[in-house]
């Protein structure tokens, strides 16, 4: 093995021995919330540090005899995906703190997780695809429990837990049957093999598609799969919940979008039917049930299962422009995502953490930025013009329409207007209705995100924002070709 | 010929034993045919000139993960009637369920048949009988440098499962006296004794214990 596959995998290596001797430091170091507090600012300076790696990468190279791809694709996601951790773990510091969780073991975790995501995003063969998702589920179901004395904590962390251990076992079973007709667990070999004519009706190729994209539509909490979620929303500490709303949404699609367009270009009408069912399934949903929810956890859990399905409407139009588009999503949907959840961790008062709905009322009177930055991130999820939110749904809608698949857009148009309705009604509750017990105000690096994310929503339309996220995301959509442009 | 003769003997043991785990009603009697059976199927494996494979079972699950079960069969009081009677009682429906995809995938195959890819390779990637490489040096060739990525990978996700289970069941109690060697040892005549004026028909009160609290 030479020494230029090092440069490759670079910012793997720099996440995993960061994480390595974090850990090293926490365990040798006797004070406790002290360590958690360090390690905590180190993991967000490793993250860092990964991220200029991945800066540094250029061109595309397959290593570990292929099952290793580093090109512009990945390199996009990867930049997302440590943004997203790095931003995550800033916003932790005060809620853990409080809650005496800062510990050194949870920063450490996430480091993991997020190797385990950049693992996903390169993987290019079956075995590196189950290897990624597997550590960074794990670390998941550990920081899902976290808060270990608190029941709620340890529902989330079991039930995600054993969930997972479900999907995991589907997505095998699959990877196997895959293995099994193909002969390989190369994705080149397995493309290679979808598309001689004969194997384009084979019923193992099917049965292994359907598995594995079974297994992989829990991974991202698509309908009919999605029943772990508000449950472990709720249940989880809030910045962990943060947490798993963002980066591994992006992991898993990154895997989906890999494995659907790079290993079965060949079957891709077959896979298109599942994507367009888990679509539309997904978007009816996470706009019908967030409709009735009061805690503000729950009611962004139904929210990220509806994005999830508008995301895969690009998915599903299988061309250049439409996976563009899920990349575009993802990046708006994380910073909405984030922004939100930096909003639901401000919502305190003398000390605690509040979470329903009605707590929001009136805020517009006791606390306006806290109020007005709520509501451009509750607008800008609502998809209402010029905001991101609008952007990111034009982006995917645009291909689905010019691939022809009209019954799908409507489908999302129509849902999206009806998701309108409990975003919108957040922001009546905060604007218009009687003023309740004002919050505390927010923590300085919560706020910081808070802010940080409403700006962003704010500036999407101007070209130098958002023009550059879409030229960026378009340059790494075209290193996947789909078959048919 | 003698091959043969012991393949039947270790299929026809393992398959009694693997029977006798679910049949016996004493939890650790299945275990030990577990043990057992794991034994047999070893022996197979050593046929089929795994031998690699066969020390690992020997070494991984009669080693490890059986002498684990007999701990928790033995060291909790697990009622397995009651874990029998919610079997029975959800058997129904998972029966139902799992009998209903069996029989889709049966009639799938049934009808269209399982053909495999022609471009698959079925070239053995075992080394050859007179090559002289053992299989078990053939494995340690490919499993460092080859597969280096999906073995570092793995050990990984082991690394965290250690983490989360410390993370989830540690506990640091606070106030438990507990041995400590070091503190004993160094514990000289000067730490250890004292010497103090009694005063004629008074008392002396002990000053309070200054023993290094141990380490957490």
């Amino acid at each position: 093995m030479d020494s230029s596959v090092l440069y490759v995998v670079a910012p793997e290596l720099i996440l995993a021995i960061g994480a390595i001797s974090l850990l090293m430091l926490g365990v040798f170091t006797s004070n406790g919330e002290a360590a958690g507090r360090t390690v905590t600012w180190l993991s967000i300076a490793v993250l860092i540090a990964t991220a200029i790696a991945v800066f540094q990468g250029s061109g595309s190279s397959l290593v570990f005899g292929g099952a290793f791809v580093s090109d512009g694709f990945t390199r996009f996601l990867k930049i997302v995906i440590l943004i997203g951790a790095a931003l995550t773990l800033l916003m932790t510091f005060d809620n853990f703190g409080r809650a005496k969780l800062l510990q050194f073991e949870y920063p450490v975790l996430v480091l993991l997780a997020t190797l385990g995501m950049l693992m996903m995003v390169s993987a290019n063969d079956l075995i590196a695809l189950y290897l990624g998702l597997e550590l960074q589920s794990l670390a998941l179901y550990v920081i899902a429990a976290f808060k270990r004395d608190d029941v709620q904590s340890s529902e989330a962390g079991l039930k995600y837990f054993v969930l997972g251990a479900l999907s995991s076992g589907m997505l095998l079973y699959g990877a196997s049957m895959l293995y099994g007709v193909t002969g390989s667990t190369s994705y080149a070999t397995i493309a290679a093999a979808a598309t001689i004519p004969e194997m384009s009706t084979n019923i193992g190729l099917t049965f292994g598609l359907v598995f594995v994209l079974v297994g992989l539509a829990f991974k991202v909490a698509a309908v009919p799969f999605h029943m772990w979620t508000p449950d472990v929303y709720q249940g989880a500490p809030t910045p962990v919940t943060a947490f798993f709303a963002g980066a591994p949404k992006i992991a898993a699609m990154a895997l989906l979008l890999r494995f659907t367009q790079a290993a079965l270009p060949g079957i891709a009408p077959q896979w298109q039917q599942i994507v367009i069912f888990l679509a539309i399934a997904s978007m009816v949903l996470g706009s019908f049930a967030a409709i009735g929810q009061n805690n503000i956890k729950r009611l962004l859990a139904y929210s990220s299962i509806g994005n999830v399905g508008f995301a895969l409407i690009g998915l599903a139009a299988n061309n250049t422009e439409g996976t563009a588009g899920v990349l575009i999503y993802l990046v708006i949907y994380v910073a909405m995502t984030l922004g939100a959840f930096a909003c639901v961790l401000a919502m305190q008062r003398n000390g605690r953490n509040v979470e329903s709905i009605s707590d929001l009322s009136g805020l517009a009177k006791t606390n306006l930025t806290f109020a007005t930055i709520l509501a451009v991130l509750m607008f800008s999820l609502a998809g209402i013009p010029p905001l991101a939110g609008f952007w990111a749904k034009w982006y995917v809608f645009l291909p689905a329409i010019k691939a022809g698949l009209y019954p799908l857009s409507v489908i999302g148009v129509v849902t999206s207007v009806v998701g309108a309705y409990y975003y919108l009604r957040v922001v009546k509750i905060m604007f218009f209705d009687e003023t309740a017990e004002g919050f505390s105000p927010p923590e300085g690096r919560t706020f910081a995100v808070m802010a940080l994310s409403a700006a962003f929503v704010v500036a999407f339309v101007l070209p130098f924002v958002g023009g550059t996220v879409v030229d960026a995301a378009t340059a790494a959509a075209s290193v996947l070709v789909p078959a048919h442009p | 010929m003698a091959s043969a003769l012991f393949f039947y003997l270790f299929s026809v043991l393992a398959v009694a034993s693997g029977a006798s785990v679910i049949l016996t009603k004493n939890p650790v009697h299945a275990v030990l045919f577990l043990i057992l059976a794991f034994f047999n199927a070893a022996g197979l494996f050593v046929l089929l000139n795994a031998e690699f494979l066969a020390m690992l079972l020997v070494i991984v699950y009669v080693g490890a993960v059986s002498v684990l079960f007999l701990f928790v069969v033995m060291m909790l009081d697990v009622d397995f009637a009651e874990l029998k009677a919610g079997f029975i009682k959800n058997a129904k429906i998972g029966a139902l369920i799992g009998g209903l995809v069996l029989v889709e995938l049966l009639a799938l195959v049934g009808y269209k048949g399982l053909a495999v890819s022609p471009v698959m390779s079925p070239s053995s990637p075992v080394p050859a009988a007179d090559s002289g490489i053992t299989n078990t040096r053939a494995l340690g060739e490919i499993l460092y440098t080859k597969y280096v990525y999906y073995f570092e990978g793995a050990g990984l996700i082991l690394l965290v499962a250690m983490i989360g289970a410390i993370v989830l069941t540690l506990k640091h109690r606070k106030g438990v006296k507990r041995q400590s060697i070091s503190a004993q040892v160094a514990r000289g005549p000067a730490t250890g004794l004292e010497v103090v004026k009694v005063p004629s028909g008074g008392s002396v009160i002990p000053p309070p214990a200054k023993h290094p609290e141990a380490a957490e």
